[in-house]
């Protein structure tokens, strides 16, 4: 079980983090900046387990991989949207974070809303009802099971 | 059934005799660039690999653009353990000489190659009927020690330009009046190819603008063919093409739009979207604290002559900082030699060294809270130029350097 945080459409990668702390060392000194611009407690109150909620076109713009990393490394179980921009999506699974579209999600919780996901079985359950999620493509989906793309490198070499 | 321009480059790519929209293909890489927006980290993910190694490290090139000079401490470490890492394998590497882009347009890419760059920009080298794709580190990571990777492949929208443009009206105009129409996730997952009797009338720079901003309509790459302007263009620079590839005649195209050149006016895009695009007549007189000229997107010599030709015998406005950042060293020396740059500095602009500066917002003449920048740059998202409660509008280089001579928004034939 976690709680909602919910955005817009079209968050570019640049609110998720900015470019003044993509240099910073390592992924963990630029996260307690997730969301700056848009929530800036964001950082503070995320904890383990907990997801983004999104409307359409969500992580458009630049390829920074930081994106997905900061939310992985503040514990986000996975980030629903309408859609996803197609860099961030990639990103997303290739660091091993899922990304899960959903038409309907968007329109039904609101922010701190308890949601559970079941990742087998492609459903969430949030206020009493179950919402089914679009499925991966195979190739991604068996990325995301291997663990990420390092992961499945690490496999191969 | 024939194919797309992009479904030819990939099934050339995967070995494969075709190959159509929505099929994934596992594909050798022609070429992979990265910058110092996420090299730091690729080096920690390698160097925590089970067995690191690269593939053919010929094909990795590593520029140093966006935080150059190095802006702090922590840049000035990340940046040392790309230089170090480089000169350690021997990989091909600039520093100080340019936007990542616009060093590759100049030295590298090449007509049919498939290229990963680790920046979303990549698809910029359609201009030169190249595939290019941004990526993240991982991606990139995993093409440069295997030497591969996979793709899906994209449905293509087909634009068709018709006529010329208009005498004050840029590619840079264009390009972002066809984002506004189809939006910023109009392209998303596809390929953006131009075609048509229009092209012939646009130098490569305008073609290389066009194809860079594709990606903010979502697109996964961008496409142009291969004609006697990109053919020149290379030649200029001593490459030859890998291979040129066409749509077939009865190749698929998911949309296909019609665009009339003499009808595109001057535009801004508003804060804090790219396709929040409106004639530059609705913003006219919007204050501004800044102006910037630069970027892969808008910082070629034909990008700083409009600019210099406008603001020639003119000053920069009061309380007004103007940026002028050429692309790469060759276009600064370019300009230099052109008497352009005086012309910048007599009417009080700073002309700085070539880098992604402000347009990428964590370098140089980053604004401040409740300031406005006019931008040349890629983007305008909220905060995208420094503080978070900050705007950027976007225009042409003609518009930005009219605006930074009046202190507000105007577009240079009211100049």
């Amino acid at each position: 079980m976690g709680k909602v945080f919910k955005f817009n459409k079209d968050v570019d990668t640049d609110q998720i983090i900015a470019s003044q702390y993509l240099l910073f060392p390592t992924i963990d000194e630029m996260k307690t900046h997730t969301f700056e611009s848009l929530n800036s407690e964001f950082a503070k109150l995320v904890k383990p387990g907990d997801f983004v909620v999104a409307d359409e076109n969500f992580g458009c713009g630049s390829s920074r991989e930081q994106a997905p990393s900061v939310l992985k490394a503040l514990g986000v179980k996975a980030v629903v949207a309408k859609s996803f921009a197609r860099i961030f999506y990639r990103n997303s699974i290739n660091i091993g974070m899922p990304v899960i579209v959903s038409k309907e999600l968007y329109d039904v919780v609101k922010e701190g809303d308890d949601m559970e996901l079941d990742l087998e079985q492609g459903i969430i359950k949030t206020g009493g009802t179950t919402y089914s999620c679009t499925k991966l493509p195979a190739k991604m989906q068996e990325i995301l099971d291997q663990g990420g793309l390092i992961a499945s490198l690490n496999g191969e070499i | 059934m024939g194919m797309t321009m992009a479904e030819k480059i990939i099934a050339a790519a995967a070995g494969v005799e075709s190959c159509k929209a929505g099929d994934i293909e596992t594909v050798t890489l022609d070429r992979l660039m990265s910058n110092d927006g996420t090299t730091h980290l690729t080096i920690d993910m390698y160097n925590n690999l089970k067995n690191p190694r690269i593939a053919d490290v010929s094909k990795l090139v590593w520029i140093i653009d966006h935080n150059i000079p190095s802006d702090s401490p922590k840049t000035a470490a990340s940046h040392k353990k790309m230089r170090d890492f480089a000169r350690e394998h021997g990989i091909t590497f600039y520093e100080g000489e340019g936007v990542c882009h616009q060093v590759m347009m100049e030295n590298h890419v090449r007509p049919g190659e498939l290229i990963f760059g680790a920046d979303s920009h990549t698809c910029a080298y359609g201009a030169l009927g190249a595939f290019g794709t941004g990526v993240g580190c991982t991606d990139y990571l995993y093409a440069m020690v295997t030497g591969t990777s996979w793709l899906l492949v994209p449905e293509t929208i087909k634009i068709n330009l018709h006529g010329k443009l208009r005498d004050g009206v840029y590619a840079r105009d264009l390009i972002l009046t066809i984002i506004g129409q189809i939006s910023a996730n109009g392209a998303n997952y596809k390929a953006m190819e131009f075609v048509g009797d229009g092209m012939a009338s646009l130098s490569m720079a305008d073609r290389i603008a066009i194809c860079n901003l594709c990606v903010e309509a979502g697109a996964k790459t961008a496409l142009m063919e291969v004609d006697d302007v990109a053919l020149d263009y290379l030649k200029e620079h001593g490459r030859e093409p890998k291979a040129i590839f066409k749509s077939d005649e009865d190749a698929v195209f998911s949309q296909v739009i019609d665009i009339d050149l003499a009808e595109i006016e001057p535009i801004v895009a508003k804060p804090h979207f790219v396709d929040s695009v409106v004639p530059v007549s609705e913003c006219e007189g919007t204050k501004i604290d800044e102006a910037f000229l630069g970027s892969c997107n808008n910082g070629r010599i034909e990008d700083l002559r409009v600019g210099a030709a406008i603001i020639k015998g003119k000053h920069v406005a009061d309380k007004v900082r103007f940026l002028v950042v050429p692309a790469s060293r060759a276009v600064y020396k370019q300009a230099l030699k052109e008497g352009l740059l005086d012309i910048f500095m007599e009417a009080g602009a700073m002309v700085m060294n070539p880098n992604c500066s402000v347009c990428w917002g964590a370098c140089q003449g980053v604004i401040g809270e409740g300031e406005t920048l006019i931008s040349t740059g890629t983007r305008n998202f909220k905060g995208r130029a420094g503080h978070k409660d900050s705007f950027v509008y976007l225009a042409s280089a003609a518009t930005v350097t009219a605006s930074a001579v009046r202190g507000y928004i105007v577009s240079a034939e009211k100049l």
